[in-house]
C-alpha cells in the first residue's frame, strides 16, 4: 500500500470541458453502417519516464492507451523535465486537451502509475505494479500490458485490453502475439505437435490452455495443450472423423466442437478439461453443423448449418432443444454465412457473409436481429470478440495476402495485428493480466 | 595310329595282380587289334564332326530362337499385364468432382465410380481412402465439413454397390490441399475434388475380365 503523492497539489481548476474530433486514424476507413458517436475521447498524456527502460514502458503504455481506442493519446514532444516538474501545471495540461495525465515511476519491484485529473487538478488514482526482473519479455511486457488497462479503466471506467493475446495460424502452425502485435511467436512445441496442419485455436477462458484441431492423414483430431506445461490431450481422435471449431463455455466447464463422421458433423460437447463422453447437441441429418460459440451464461450456443443447403447461422439451447435461424440471405446477398462468435457481453453474434464474390464481416443484435456490415474492402474473415466487446480481430486480404486485423468496432478504425502473410483464423484471449495492483 | 589304351593296361595289371593271388590264374584277354590306318576314314570322320557341330550349333539356335521367342512373349505378356495393372490402378484411383458447395455425386462422377466397382468386386483385398477436398472459396473451417461430407458422399455410392464399408476409409482435407494454385474458375473446379488411394491389397490385384 503506497501512500498518495502529497506534493501534487491542487494548483486551479481550468477548464473542464473539452473536445477531441474523432480521428479516423487509418486510410482505409471501414465505416459502413456504423453509428459513431465521435468527441467523447478524453485526451490522455503519458508523462515522459527518463529513468532507465522508462522510455520503453511509457511507450508500451502509449500505444496499449492508443490501441484501446476509448481515450486519445496527446503525444508530447517535450523532453521531460519541463512537463514532469511538479507541481505539475494542470491548466497547462489542460490547453494541450488532456483530461488526464499519466505519471510513471520506477519502484524497487515495478513501477509505479498515477493519474492526473486534469480538470480538478488532482490525483485521480494511484497504484504500484510488480513487474518481472527479465525485462522485455512476453512475461514482462504481458505485466507492462496490465498496468495499462488499470490505467484505461481509471480513466474510462473501462477495463483496457492490452493485456490479452490472440492465438492464430500461419504456416499450418499455432501462433501465438500479444495484443499490440509484439512478441508473436509459434506456440512451445508447436512444431512437433502441428507436423500436420493445426487450425481452429480456441482459449479456454482461464487463459491457461488452448484447444485446437490437427488435420492427420487419417482424420482431424482435436487436441486441448496446456499452455504452461505444453502437455496436450486429444478431445476426440476417432480415426477417419473430424473433431473441428472448439470452443470452451465462459466458464471452462464445457468444450464444444463439430464432430463429423460419414453421418455428417453436428455439434457435440465434453468436459471443459477433463476426459468424458461426448454429448451431441445438433441433429444436423447429414449436413454440416460447425462453429459452436457459447452465449456469456452458457445456456445458448450459436453454430453454423448447412441444413438448408447452404451454410447459416443459428441458436441452440445447449441441450439442442430450440433451434432458430438467426441469420437470413438479404436480396442480392450469397446464401452463405458462418464463423458465428458471440460477443462476452451476450448482446451480438459477429459472423462473416459472402457478398459478390467475397466475405465481409458482420454483426447481428441478439435483440432486435439486424445485421450490420462492419467492413467492405477486400475478403474479410473469421471474426472474434476481444474481451471487451468492442474490439474484433479477423482475417483480411486487405494488404493483399490475408493478415489479421483488429478493429474498433464502435468507431471503425482498423490496424494490422499480424507481419506475415497467410495469418488466419484468430481467437482473441480472455484478460490475462496479472493480479490487479494491491491497494 | 593306336595305342593301347590306358584302361586295357590298368586291366591288364590288375588282372596280373589278382591273378597272383589265385591258384588258377585265368589268361589275359588279348587286346584287339588296331584298325587300319586310313586317311578316307580319317576325313570322313572330319565331316561328320563337323556336320554333327553344324547340326549342334542348328539346335543351339533353335532353341535360343525359342528361347528369344517366349521371353518376347514373356516381356509382351508382364508389359501388357502392367498396363492392365496400371489401368486399373487408374480407375480405380481416378478422381471425381464437385459443384461449388456440394457433395452430390454427379452423373460423370457416376461412371467414374462405376468404373471402379469390377475391381473392387474382384479384389476382396484392396482397401481404398477416399480424401474430400475444396477450393479455397469459403469459410477454412466449414470446408473441413465440406470435404468429410464429399468424401462420404463418394463412400456411400460405392458401399451401395456392393463394397464392404470396412474396406473404405475417408478423410477430408478442406481446403488445404489444393491440386491447382489458381484462383479463377478452372483452378477451383479442379480442387473440389474426391481422391481415392489404394490403401491396403494393391500389390498383386486381379485384374477382372
Amino acid at each position: 500500500m503506497m501512500p498518495r503523492l502529497l506534493t501534487i497539489l491542487v494548483v486551479g481548476a481550468f477548464v473542464a470541458g473539452y473536445r477531441v474530433e474523432a480521428q479516423d486514424t487509418t486510410s482505409r476507413g471501414v465505416r459502413i453502417g456504423l453509428s459513431y458517436q465521435p468527441g467523447m475521447k478524453p485526451g490522455v498524456m503519458v508523462l515522459p519516464a527518463s529513468w532507465l527502460n522508462g522510455d520503453s514502458v511509457r511507450a508500451i503504455i502509449q500505444r496499449d492507451l492508443d490501441y484501446g481506442d476509448r481515450v486519445t493519446v496527446i503525444p508530447s514532444a517535450d523532453s521531460g523535465a519541463a512537463l514532469g516538474r511538479t507541481p505539475l501545471n494542470y491548466p497547462l495540461f489542460g490547453r494541450l486537451g488532456a483530461a488526464a495525465l499519466v505519471q510513471l515511476a520506477p519502484t524497487a519491484s515495478g513501477i509505479r502509475a498515477t493519474v492526473h485529473d486534469v480538470a480538478k487538478g488532482r490525483v485521480l488514482e494511484q497504484a504500484e505494479f510488480r513487474l518481472p526482473l527479465v525485462l522485455a519479455t512476453p512475461e514482462w511486457r504481458l505485466a507492462v500490458h496490465g498496468v495499462s488497462d488499470e490505467i484505461e479503466r481509471w480513466i474510462t471506467g473501462v477495463r483496457g485490453i492490452a493485456s490479452t493475446r490472440i492465438l492464430y495460424v500461419r504456416d499450418k502452425q499455432i501462433r501465438i502475439v500479444d495484443s499490440d502485435g509484439a512478441s508473436d511467436r509459434t506456440l512451445a512445441g508447436g512444431a512437433a505437435a502441428c507436423f500436420f496442419t493445426c487450425a481452429s485455436p480456441a482459449w479456454h477462458p482461464g487463459g491457461r490452455a488452448v484447444a485446437y484441431s490437427v488435420m492427420t492423414e487419417s482424420g482431424t483430431r482435436l487436441a486441448v495443450r496446456d499452455l504452461e506445461t505444453n502437455a496436450v490431450r486429444w478431445a476426440s481422435s476417432t480415426p477417419y472423423s473430424i473433431a473441428i471449431t472448439p470452443a470452451f463455455s465462459r466458464d471452462g466447464s464445457v468444450l464444444a466442437y463439430a464432430y463429423g463422421t460419414e453421418n455428417g458433423t453436428d455439434i457435440h460437447t465434453v468436459p471443459g478439461l477433463t476426459a468424458g463422453q461426448p454429448r451431441r447437441v445438433t441433429i444436423g441429418r447429414g449436413s454440416e453443423n460447425i462453429n459452436p460459440s457459447f452465449s456469456p451464461d452458457g445456456r445458448k450456443i450459436a453454430f453454423v448449418s448447412g441444413r438448408l443447403g447452404h451454410p447459416e447461422v443459428y441458436i441452440t439451447d445447449a441441450d439442442g432443444t430450440n433451434v432458430e435461424l438467426l441469420t437470413q440471405a438479404n436480396v442480392g446477398e450469397q446464401a452463405y454465412r458462418t464463423s458465428p462468435d458471440w460477443s462476452p457481453d451476450g448482446r451480438s453474434i459477429a459472423y462473416h457473409a459472402q457478398i459478390g464474390g467475397v466475405f465481409q464481416i458482420f454483426t447481428i443484435g441478439l435483440r432486435e436481429r439486424v445485421p450490420r456490415q462492419l467492413t467492405s474492402d477486400a475478403s474479410n474473415e473469421d471474426p472474434w470478440w476481444a474481451p471487451d466487446s468492442r474490439h474484433i480481430v479477423f482475417t483480411s486480404t486487405r494488404s493483399g495476402v490475408p493478415q489479421l486485423v483488429i478493429m474498433d468496432v464502435e468507431s471503425g478504425r482498423v490496424r494490422q495485428l499480424s507481419r506475415g502473410g497467410g495469418s488466419r483464423l484468430g481467437s482473441w484471449s480472455p484478460y490475462l493480466g496479472t493480479t490487479p495492483p494491491t491497494e | 595310329m593306336i595305342r593301347p589304351s590306358r584302361f586295357a593296361l590298368v586291366l591288364l595289371f590288375a588282372s596280373a595282380g589278382l591273378g597272383a593271388c589265385r591258384r588258377k590264374p585265368e589268361v589275359a584277354p588279348v587286346p584287339p587289334a588296331p584298325p587300319p590306318v586310313n586317311q578316307d576314314s580319317i576325313d570322313a570322320a572330319a565331316r561328320a564332326r563337323d556336320a554333327a557341330a553344324a547340326a549342334a550349333r542348328a539346335r543351339q539356335d533353335s532353341i535360343n530362337a525359342a528361347n528369344a521367342r517366349s521371353a518376347e512373349e514373356e516381356r509382351m505378356r508382364r508389359e501388357a499385364e502392367a498396363a492392365a495393372r496400371a489401368e486399373a490402378m487408374r480407375a480405380i484411383t481416378a478422381p471425381i468432382y464437385f459443384e461449388y458447395d456440394q457433395a452430390d455425386i454427379t452423373p460423370e462422377s457416376r461412371a467414374v465410380l462405376d468404373a471402379k466397382l469390377p475391381l473392387l468386386t474382384a479384389n476382396a483385398g484392396l482397401r481404398i481412402r477416399i480424401s474430400g477436398h475444396t477450393d479455397a472459396r469459403g469459410s477454412d473451417e466449414y470446408n473441413v465439413a465440406l470435404g468429410q461430407r464429399r468424401a462420404a458422399a463418394a463412400k456411400r455410392y460405392l458401399a451401395g454397390r456392393g463394397i464392404a464399408d470396412s474396406r473404405i476409409d475417408i478423410v477430408s482435407f478442406g481446403e488445404e490441399r489444393p491440386v491447382a494454385a489458381g484462383t479463377d474458375d478452372g483452378s477451383y473446379s479442379q480442387n473440389r475434388r474426391g481422391e481415392f488411394e489404394v490403401t491396403a491389397g494393391g500389390d498383386n490385384i486381379v485384374i477382372p475380365r
